[in-house]
């Protein structure tokens, strides 16, 4: 029977099959966990007299609560004394759990979904959940990776194992030549403009085609990282030579990498292998991108007019956005512009981003910060200079973390601000009360900061 | 026990009508900070129900009607986003039971089902009906799986797993659930079922 590779790794971890009158017992290989959302899940297991049962399987660190300044004695400026406690009590709890860390002393703390990979923990053929929606990123290595809620991270601290229904299946194709100056993260946001932020809603999509076989790890995590905003929890892409080489040497690399590599190799989707729905898009079609609404689906081409507004909800989005149908995206004035997140937060991303800004200037009155995702990722833009480059420019190299993509460690936006934004989401507040938030790539969100404009990187000769 | 057992809910529906109302609406980041789950309805679709001062605003989400009402009716894709369990656990603190729209996202569907909060996906017609006539008296009825609108409106169905359906209904959660399965663990793990090489 032929399969897909979602198939694949699904039935490689089913503990108790899927009936009509019950869900599948789903084994998880690998669980992440942070500061946001683990403590109430902590909590239960405790109230319940519970211990956790893989702390093997289980790996945690700091990220969305943390400053990304650090004061002049040493101390952190957190925004709240409770986000500093839930820092605290995510640290206590995984002493107290024997569950292996990364807080402050760490060189792997970071985004979630930056660590996992660096680490080598991410690996193909896994199962691997977060209580964080972002998940998707390690789909990636080809593993099944999705988010999930407290609750269930309560239920696989204690079972190391969840219950869901098996999901449907939706192939994402793109073949063909990417234009020159088109990025991971363009062909992510043209592949949600064109399905919609619903539209994989029920289904685990595959992303199939030359570009992401020709694609680096860092752009295959950055197009899995946003399947969730087009409504699907996870998204894959098959392992493949790229993989298995960006995981050798890495600290939780199979001791017996030849034999890993080779079971990992049948992880692919079978010829014939049928899915639920197929989607194609030419490679050839595909623009660097801008949102102009309020949700990741409101993508256009960064050489488009702002589209009329086919409902009221498009409307008010535009309203909120204080853009205006028939305008040019690019051009619009900006105030801040953030480059980072799980998204876009990797060494390869901040390489594209300095080498726009090398030798450049940010426009006067746009503040710009640059948030590598995980301390080693600093090191390693450090050794290249990257960082000397980004503050010559005018922008401002802070600690690693999540920072302004969800803004809850106090890095927000002005009501009203324009923020080019290299993260996921461009919800109302997001960033802050009243702040407006245009997605793109680090090359466009680079580019944007040097003319003080939205501006296509192209225009600085950049290339994918 | 978890949560109070759902079965019936007859109440005035409270109507959001925007579409895609994500997480980060529901519950912005910002209270995302505390370590327990208490309060949070207070906090819930802040952005819309207070000022800048911290003064309320007159949205419906503050008046008498608003917060009495038990059943929510939301545009399409309702709970997109972010897979914050604060999300439902403000609605269900503000007194919400049932949310209704055309479509709810994956990530909130099943963390609405872990707290006593039922999602229902209705059919387009009832679904538009509901944005159309705010705040009439409606009855969820999870045992026929029927949603009863007044007037003229109609009974319709919506579909719900027997597992989520069972849970709801009686009231438990699936940790039980799930720690009734040890056996079945221990022999899995005993396979080397899973992945991982280190």
């Amino acid at each position: 029977m032929t399969q897909t590779l979602f198939d694949k790794v699904w039935d490689r971890h089913i503990v108790v099959p899927e009936t009509t009158a019950n869900p599948a017992t789903l084994y998880i290989d690998l669980h992440l966990i942070h500061e946001v959302t683990s403590p109430q899940a902590f909590t239960e297991l405790k109230e319940r007299g519970l211990e956790v049962r893989r702390p093997d399987r289980t790996l945690a660190t700091i990220d969305h609560s943390t400053p990304t300044r650090v004061n002049a004695d040493g101390s952190r400026p957190y925004v709240t004394p409770q986000a500093e406690t839930q820092v605290e009590t995510l640290l206590a709890n995984t002493k107290a759990h024997g569950i292996e860390t990364h807080g402050w002393d760490s060189e792997h703390r970071g985004i979630v979904h930056v660590m996992g990979p660096e680490l080598g923990a991410t690996q193909p053929g896994m199962t691997i959940v977060c209580g964080d929606s972002h998940t998707s990123t390690h789909g990636a290595f080809g593993a099944i990776a999705f988010g999930i809620g407290t609750t269930q991270v309560g239920h696989v601290l204690a079972n190391q194992s969840i219950l869901m229904r098996k999901p449907k299946t939706m192939s994402i194709e793109v073949n063909g030549t990417l234009q020159t100056g088109v990025t991971p993260k363009d062909v992510i946001l043209a592949i949600i403009a064109e399905i919609g932020i619903g539209g994989g809603t029920g289904y685990a999509l595959e992303y199939r085609g030359n570009v992401f076989r020709e694609m680096s790890m860092d752009g295959r995590m950055t197009v899995c990282n946003m399947s969730i905003e087009a409504g699907a929890r996870c998204g894959m892409v098959a392992p493949d030579q790229i993989t298995f080489d960006y995981i050798e040497g890495r600290k939780f690399a199979p001791a017996d990498y030849e034999a890993a590599c080779e079971d990992w190799a049948s992880l692919t989707t079978d010829d014939g292998a049928i899915f639920d729905k197929v989607v194609r898009i030419k490679a050839e079609d595909i623009s660097p991108m801008v949102t102009y609404g309020t949700h990741p689906g409101m993508g256009i081409p960064i050489t488009e007019v702002i589209p009329a507004a086919a409902s009221d909800a498009d409307q008010d989005a535009l309203d909120y956005m204080q853009l205006t149908s028939g305008d040019k995206i690019a051009g619009t004035t900006v105030d801040k512009v953030f480059i980072g997140s799980c998204t876009n937060s990797r060494l390869e991303d901040l390489r594209a981003a300095a080498a726009i800004m090398k030798g450049r200037t940010v426009a006067q009155g746009v503040t710009t910060i640059v948030v590598p995702g995980s301390v080693i990722t600093k090191f390693q833009a450090e050794e290249e200079g990257l960082d000397k480059i980004f503050t010559d420019a005018g922008a401002e190299w802070r600690e690693a973390g999540c920072s302004m993509c969800l803004g809850m460690n106090g890095d927000i936006g002005a009501p009203g601000d324009l923020v080019v934004s290299t993260s996921n989401r461009n919800f109302m507040g997001r960033q802050g009360p009243g702040v407006r938030t245009v997605l793109a790539s680090p090359e466009t969100a680079a580019a944007t900061a040097i003319h003080g404009v939205i501006t296509d990187p192209r225009e600085f000769g950049a290339a994918a | 026990m978890s949560f109070q057992p759902l079965t019936k809910v007859t109440s005035k529906t409270l109507v959001l009508t925007a579409t895609n109302i994500d997480t980060d609406q529901i519950m912005p980041a910002k209270f995302l900070s505390m370590t327990t789950k208490a309060g949070l309805g207070e906090h819930v679709f802040a952005n819309l129900r207070y000022n800048a001062d911290g003064s309320e605003t007159d949205h419906i989400l503050n008046t008498p009607a608003g917060k009495a009402s038990e059943i929510l009716v939301a545009g399409h894709n309702f709970g997109c986003g972010s897979s914050r369990e604060h999300a439902p656990w403000g609605l269900t603190d503000y007194g919400i039971r049932v949310v209704i729209s055309s479509e709810v996202a994956d990530i909130f569907r099943t963390n609405s089902l872990k707290n006593g909060l039922l999602p229902i996906i209705i059919e387009k017609r009832a679904h538009d009906w509901l944005l159309d006539n705010p705040g009439v008296e409606v009855t969820v009825d999870l045992d026929s799986c029927e949603v009863h609108l007044p007037r003229n409106g109609g009974t319709y169905k919506f579909e719900i797993d027997d597992f989520s359906r069972h849970c709801l209904m009686e009231g438990v959660d699936e940790m039980g659930y799930l720690q009734g399965q040890h056996i079945e663990l221990d022999k899995f793990e005993k396979n080397q079922g899973g992945n991982r090489n280190s």
